[in-house]
């Protein structure tokens, strides 16, 4: 038992503080990417629904293009994520009445279908001790029943696109679809498989969230966007 | 049965594939019987279309205490006598390839399909048929009282598909069968037709917990087959990656084991330290996964002197904050009872499975391609090889933990004195007609990618074998006897990919 207390004591426990400002990210994170005048005519239009942020994706011959630490990027529709020009329209909060029922207790069911494991490890990461999704009241949960709505990762193949729509029915009305990473919103690297299907239409998305996989901050941001409770919510407990 | 039938080769080494020998398929399956009752196991057994009505199957073995690699081939039609049928061991590796080429071995143990595809690998003359991807028979087990239970693909917790089939009576688990396909993306397809930054990308992306070890196995075969050789510089950013990778999956593991047995203080202290060693990862690459780090030819990213000095810094930190909790978790008695006997694996199995990685070293099988098959940074800085023998839950977790102190060793020491070198050096056009077998010690095991190149010096064939594709069946066969209830907490011990297995 002392033991255990002195371990406690020990251990730096610290949630990180929402939105973390400024980015705690470290100078090589490729995040939201930015555009000077010059860099704009060279790339005047960026997909974060088909980039995997990798290096490559933009070099130097890309006159000062560059990721930055900025890891908020969630937007409300697939559109929104052909940024033109270098801006972004960042994701707005659900309607008065979803946030009424919503906005203060979330319970989402992950779906990976047809992923590398990659994004569900940063979903996972969401409920550890740093980033503690739960204090603004969200959490996964094991039955769609107990759900408010579905976190879909990976490129949706053909063997999981049946447990796909009927976890999706399973969840009581209304209810919310998040789209997490380049897999589910586009098919990322693997968009060229003809094993990737796609979320069907019939799956209406709420929430898109790039990345490859995004960043959990990036994942909490888009959260408490939709939530409408990014400023207002508790920063840290 | 004469020995030299194999051709003798190295990791990442090349070899002819006219030198590779030609046996008949009788020759092979004998061979391969003999060797895998001989101390050999098999790396890897797949078909590459050799014209457009014949297959060519090429295997792969190893035998680990010797760091003995061998290869050899078989031509055959759409039908043929089985290999598993005489040799155990390539019963899982047959299924593959009846599965990917369409082939049917006659007389095998069973061709219950692994992934639930269409042939993307069959010689194009051959029919092959749309598969219905419902169809799949459990094997059952019936009497009074006995039940199953069905579980997934869509699991209670954040994790990925899988179907788990129990035949239970009562409590007690009498078999456990286990359908997996659910993440298959048709991995190896792209390897072999997508440019080379494309590929080194999926590469990255063939199970996202080991994307250090998936893309430097990817890259060691590209760079072997041209010719393309790392600077020292290059091989220990690489190794620092790697065993950063490691530490990162079994701190995490470890915490995922502490919150099975309800052991909360030292799941969430591991969970946050397992993040610190993702933010190392991070702080080099710009990715928590290790991402836009291995490149063919090298790195991308460089570990500059004041970086190595931060990374050194917040190692010792991890050291010292690990200690303590490493401590509490395995003097606890209550979480001792829980690990001790559950989910145990024996050795005879190891050997006659052909089981790789820490749930081989759990039993006392030393297997280690760091030690074995040495290469890169590992020639020169040896990590011993750690070992338990019980076979059980608290063996794996033990090996993990050992693992994690010889890591943190290496680390440390590499990032206070990086070697000289350019990060990248020129990879450039393949050389024709070649094959290579590039093995990695990911962090589950053995990680194979076996890359062919045709005439042109264009990539034929590019496979790929997961440490999880050997132990998948370890899992199945050690819940046998236990309770229904130690499921996820054995499950967790391995903490075997879907990803890696499905491709």
């Amino acid at each position: 038992m002392l033991d255990l207390l002195r371990a406690r004591l020990r251990q730096r426990v610290e949630p990180v503080s929402m939105p973390a400002e400024p980015s705690p990210l470290p100078a090589r994170f490729r995040g939201r990417p930015a555009l000077n005048g010059e860099a704009a005519r060279s790339l005047p239009v960026i997909d974060l629904g088909r980039s995997v942020f990798a290096p490559e994706e933009i070099t130097d011959r890309d006159h000062g293009a560059a990721f930055t630490a900025d890891y908020s990027m969630a937007t409300r529709t697939r559109e929104a994520l052909v940024m033109t020009d270098g801006e972004l329209e960042l994701a707005a909060a659900l309607d008065a009445r979803m946030r009424s029922l919503l906005g203060r207790s979330l319970r989402l069911r992950s779906v990976a279908a047809g992923s590398c494991g990659g994004c569900e490890a940063e979903l996972t990461a969401l409920g550890n001790v740093v980033f503690d999704m739960a204090r603004f009241g969200v959490q996964f949960v094991a039955s769609p029943r107990h759900a408010d709505g579905i976190v879909v990762s990976g490129i949706v193949n053909e063997n999981m696109r049946g447990a796909l729509e009927k976890t999706y029915d399973a969840v009581g009305d209304p209810k919310i679809v998040i789209a997490v990473g380049a897999c589910a919103i586009s098919g990322g690297v693997f968009s060229e498989s003809p094993e990737a299907k796609g979320i069907p239409t019939s799956i209406p998305v709420d929430l898109w969230i790039p990345g490859c996989p995004p960043h959990p901050l990036t994942i909490l941001d888009g959260l408490l966007r939709l939530l409408g409770s990014r400023d207002a919510g508790p920063k840290s407990v | 049965m004469n020995r030299a039938a194999f051709l003798e080769i190295s990791n990442r080494r090349c070899a002819r594939v006219a030198d590779v020998p030609s046996l008949r398929v009788e020759e092979l399956a004998s061979e391969l019987e003999a060797r895998t009752r001989d101390g050999w196991r098999i790396v890897a057994l797949f078909g590459t279309a050799e014209s457009a009505t014949a297959l060519r199957l090429i295997a792969v073995v190893a035998r680990d205490d010797a760091g003995e690699l061998a290869v050899a081939s078989t031509v055959v039609g759409q039908r043929y006598p089985s290999v598993s049928a005489r040799c155990h061991q390539a019963t899982r590796f047959e299924r593959e390839i009846a599965e990917q080429c369409g082939a049917l071995p006659e007389g095998a143990i069973s061709l219950k399909p692994l992934r639930r595809h269409a042939a993307d690998h069959a010689p194009v003359g051959w029919s092959t048929g749309p598969r219905d991807r419902e169809e799949y028979s459990f094997d059952e087990v019936s009497g009074e009282e006995v039940h199953e239970v069905a579980v997934g693909p869509v699991h209670a917790g954040v994790i990925e598909p899988g179907h788990f089939r129990f035949q239970a009576h009562g409590e007690e688990v009498l078999s456990l069968e286990i359908m997996l396909g659910y993440q298959h993306r048709g991995v190896e397809r792209l390897l072999e037709t997508a440019d080379r930054q494309r590929a080194t990308l999926i590469a990255e992306s063939i199970a996202g917990d080991s994307v250090i070890g998936h893309a430097s196995a990817a890259c060691g075969a590209i760079e072997a087959l041209a010719r393309s050789r790392k600077t020292p510089r290059a091989q220990s950013i690489r190794g620092i990656a790697l065993e950063l990778e490691r530490l990162a999956n079994h701190l995490g593991d470890l915490g995922a084991l502490s919150g099975d047995v309800a052991f909360h203080p030292a799941s969430s202290y591991l969970a946050r330290l397992r993040g610190e060693c993702l933010n190392l990862l991070m702080t080099i690459s710009g990715n928590r996964y290790g991402r836009g780090l291995i490149r063919p030819g090298g790195v991308a990213f460089d570990i500059p002197g004041e970086m190595a000095t931060e990374i050194a810094r917040r190692v010792d930190r991890l050291r010292e904050d690990l200690g303590p909790v490493l401590q509490l978790l395995f003097d606890a008695s209550s979480v001792q009872s829980r690990f001790e006997d559950v989910g145990v694996v024996t050795r005879e199995q190891v050997i006659a499975s052909g089981y790789v990685g820490l749930v081989a070293r759990s039993c006392e099988v030393a297997r280690d391609v760091r030690h074995d098959f040495a290469y890169g940074v590992f020639r020169f800085a040896q990590i011993p090889v750690a070992q338990a023998w019980a076979g059980d839950v608290q063996a794996r977790a033990l090996v993990r933990r050992l693992e994690i102190q010889r890591s943190i060793e290496f680390v440390s020491e590499q990032v206070s004195a990086l070697p000289r070198g350019a990060l990248r050096v020129e990879c450039g056009a393949l050389e024709p007609s070649e094959l290579v077998v590039a093995l990695e010690e990911g962090w589950r095991g053995e990680i194979a990618h076996i890359a062919m190149t045709d005439a042109d010096g264009r990539i034929r064939r590019h496979k790929v074998v997961d440490p999880s594709f050997h132990n998948w069946s370890a899992l199945a066969g050690a819940m046998a006897g236990n309770l229904i209830s130690d499921f996820p907490l054995c499950n967790k011990s391995f903490n075997l990919s879907y990803a890696g297995h499905d491709l």
